[in-house]
């Protein structure tokens, strides 16, 4: 199948291209990102006022399988992804059994190949069953084609097992992707602690305890000369951390959710658990900050830490309700209305769904250089739509953004040069 | 005027002020029937009400209970530890299946902040908060202000303490709350460790010495110590608790003279109240549970019922 995709605005960060050019597709990969391509035989797509970029990578989400697949499974997940304009994710260990395994890690790459309609890759447990003791058989989930490691949802507590996951990972070459959460210091918290944990009488989570596991595994990325990637990072302290290492020269990297970066923890007031989300919902004192560090370079990456649970258990009492957001099908649009609103970049944005992640993560993929393969995200940055769960490819419908009205969403996706998803429907 | 434009009553901090005078104006009557021989009037017949409560109480729920049937509306009191939830039951179900027996009205206590919010967007019937977490508990507020402004004849430019750990407590929330809206100066005293942030934008001075705290005020408002704070390290021992923030008339001497005692109870004497201040003249605690009678006749009447003229008449 040969597309020509005509007319859109290019921004391949990778190649610093940001103008109007074509993209000619053949055989599952790209030809040539050209001005006025002439091709005969190929199928046209208009696309004027939109705009063209590398296939989006989100590289945090948790897709439930094995184990958890009423929350979701791989086929739900990556329809969601490709509606959601994403055509690679990587998939979080916390399953059940745990991907700490050449099986399981084998088990989720099979069932994506016969399931999924995306690229995914596994992230491996550091440690067995992510509980932060023993190391997990590193060497074994890297030849089952793991491309980092990570006990995210379970922060490594004891300093000994992080040190050692490090120092090993660094033999593969692998990030070492942390949830940083001082498990001792937000206890059984609800919300970021401050004004509005006051008010709403919510026992609140201080930023330190974010701050302090960033502070302690910088720390430790140095002494151990590996690679630190800070997931879903939310507070100011975090951020300067993250900058002073990054002075020092140290390999660290972060990411951001939209999700943090839209909303404050103001929202929490009407008790709906779809604003409960681990870390919390922050101060707009630290939303400016992590602004700031997107447009700055400071974060890396967008990731979306899609989390999606079961309707029972967040249509409950709020302390009972599981945190998470199901955001495979919104990151995208949240992070444009951003940049319709002028608050984020776009070039940057774009660089930080493609190019961040993929360096972070040493696949190649994230650009359009011709030969590589097809993965294209469309985005029409003018489209409007109002956030409907109901609608939502993935199984679950947990999601804080419901109701609102947001513009720009993507329009098209392609993965290996198949069109897979177009104005928010998939095509099969 | 009627609160009947207002499904449900889940806090102070939502409400007017003209809404919370509303209240206490129509408890002003009711309370006039508590002192009748004859108790019962016929208002809210035909009404079923509620009481849902998943945290001990018995003073709250029976005085919500009481106050239903001296207005003549059929009340029901469901013992939760003993139901549903211990089969396993969600709220929702539980709130639907109580919703299709008939109740016109629920009163909730849960332990989690929230929960009474949750329940009042998946129900029809209307929800009054007995108490969430730490959030509010505004009906306990409510005659707090009410004793208050029966024994001074105003709330305006009072100077109200509140003492204790206000980090946990619904009943210092829904005061700030209620208090601020008729322009008192509230302050707040405890352990640092039991102060929440961000209070001063609430317009509340904190102190952590109770001796300042009480310089020139009107009204102390002590609250209940829970032992399980001293367990989860938030304080070293009850005795020194007691040592610091005990309220005697001897820490009292900065105070106005005529200084109104308050606490919403169960107290633990000899921790943060000493006998002889709870005993003292300038305690209105026994008032408090009176009133507290007629503020909920006066809220269950302007919910279920009609405007503060009908009970005049």
């Amino acid at each position: 199948m040969k597309y020509l995709l005509k007319g859109g605005k290019v921004i391949d960060p990778a190649n610093q291209i940001q103008e109007v050019r074509d993209v000619l597709v053949e055989d599952g990969r790209i030809v040539a990102v050209e001005k006025d391509i002439k091709a005969a035989g190929a199928e046209v797509i208009d696309l004027q006022g939109m705009i063209v970029a590398p296939g989006f990578i989100d590289m945090h989400v948790h897709l439930r399988e094995p184990g958890f697949e009423y929350k979701e499974d791989i086929a739900s997940g990556t329809r969601a992804a490709a509606v959601g304009g994403f055509t690679t994710l990587c998939c979080m260990p916390n399953t059940n059994p745990v991907i700490d395994s050449l099986t399981t890690a084998s088990f989720v790459r099979e069932r994506a190949k016969k399931s999924g309609v995306v690229n995914v890759f596994p992230i491996g447990a550091l440690t067995k069953k992510q509980e932060g003791q023993e190391l997990s058989a590193i060497a074994d989930l890297v030849a089952a084609g793991c491309v980092a490691l990570s006990d995210d949802g379970k922060p490594v507590m004891k300093s000994n097992v992080m040190r050692n996951g490090l120092e090993y990972a660094k033999m593969f070459d692998l990030p070492v992707l942390s949830h940083c959460e001082d498990l001792n210091l937000s206890q059984d918290g609800q919300m970021h602690e401050g004004y509005y944990s006051t008010i709403y009488g919510l026992r609140g989570i201080p930023a330190e305890a974010e701050d302090i596991i960033v502070g302690r595994d910088i720390l430790l990325t140095r002494l151990t000369d590996s690679r630190l990637h800070i997931c879903h990072i939310s507070t100011e302290g975090a951020l300067e951390l993250v900058r002073q290492a990054k002075r020092e020269g140290l390999s660290v990297t972060c990411e951001v959710t939209p999700h943090h970066l839209a909303l404050s923890d103001e929202l929490v007031g009407s008790y709906d658990a779809d604003t409960k989300v681990n870390p919390p919902l922050r101060s707009s004192e630290h939303i400016a900050a992590l602004i700031e560090a997107v447009n700055d370079g400071t974060i890396d990456c967008i990731a979306t830490d899609h989390a999606p649970h079961q309707m029972e258990s967040k249509d409950c009492e709020y302390a009972l309700a599981s945190s998470g957001i199901s955001g495979l099908e919104t990151a995208v649009a949240v992070c444009m209305d951003m940049i319709n609103q002028g608050v984020l970049d776009l070039n940057r944005v774009i660089s930080m769904f493609t190019l961040g992640p993929a360096r972070i993560l040493g696949l190649q993929k994230g650009s359009l250089s011709p030969k590589t393969v097809a993965d294209i995200t469309v985005i029409d940055p003018r489209a409007v739509k109002i956030v409907d769960p109901d609608h939502f490819y993935s199984k679950s419908k947990n999601n804080p953004f419901k109701g609102r009205e947001l513009t720009g969403w993507p329009f098209l996706t392609m993965v290996g040069g198949r069109i897979i998803a177009r104005e928010g429907q998939l095509v099969e | 005027m009627r609160l009947e434009q207002r499904k449900d009553l889940l806090g102070l901090r939502d409400m007017s002020r003209e809404e919370i005078e509303l209240i206490l104006d129509t408890a002003v009557p009711m309370k006039d029937v508590m002192s009748r021989d004859i108790k019962k009037v016929p208002t809210l017949r035909g009404k079923a009400m509620v009481t849902v409560f998943y945290e001990n109480s018995t003073r709250t729920r029976t005085s919500f209970e009481i106050a239903g049937k001296y207005l003549s509306a059929d009340t029901v009191n469901l013992a939760v530890s003993t139901s549903s939830v211990q089969k396993g039951e969600s709220l929702k179900d539980t709130i639907k299946t109580i919703e299709v027996m008939g109740f016109d009205l629920m009163v909730i206590r849960h332990s989690m902040s929230g929960t009474p919010h949750y329940v009042a967007r998946n129900t029809r019937m209307r929800v009054i908060n007995a108490g969430d977490g730490f959030n509010e508990h505004p009906t306990q507020a409510l005659l707090d202000m009410f004793t208050i402004k029966e024994k001074k004849g105003t709330l305006e430019g009072l100077k109200v303490a509140i003492v204790g750990d206000i980090l946990h407590s619904r009943v210092a929330r829904s005061n700030i709350y209620g208090l601020t809206k008729f322009g008192c100066e509230v302050r707040v005293v405890g352990p640092s460790t039991l102060i929440p942030p961000g209070l001063e934008k609430l317009g509340v001075k904190t102190y952590y010495s109770l001796e300042q705290a009480v310089e020139d005020v009107d009204v102390v408002n002590v609250l209940r110590v829970q032992m399980e704070r001293q367990q989860s390290g938030l304080f070293p021992s009850l005795d020194e608790y007691a040592n610091l923030y005990m309220v005697s008339p001897e820490r009292l001497q900065g105070a106005k003279e005529d200084v109104l005692i308050l606490h919403p109870g169960p107290m633990n004497r000899g921790v943060e109240i000493s006998s002889a201040a709870a005993d003292s003249l300038n305690s209105v605690i026994n008032e408090q549970v009176t009133n507290g009678v007629a503020v909920r006749m006066a809220l269950l009447f302007l919910m279920m019922g009609g405007s503060k003229d009908e009970i005049l008449a």
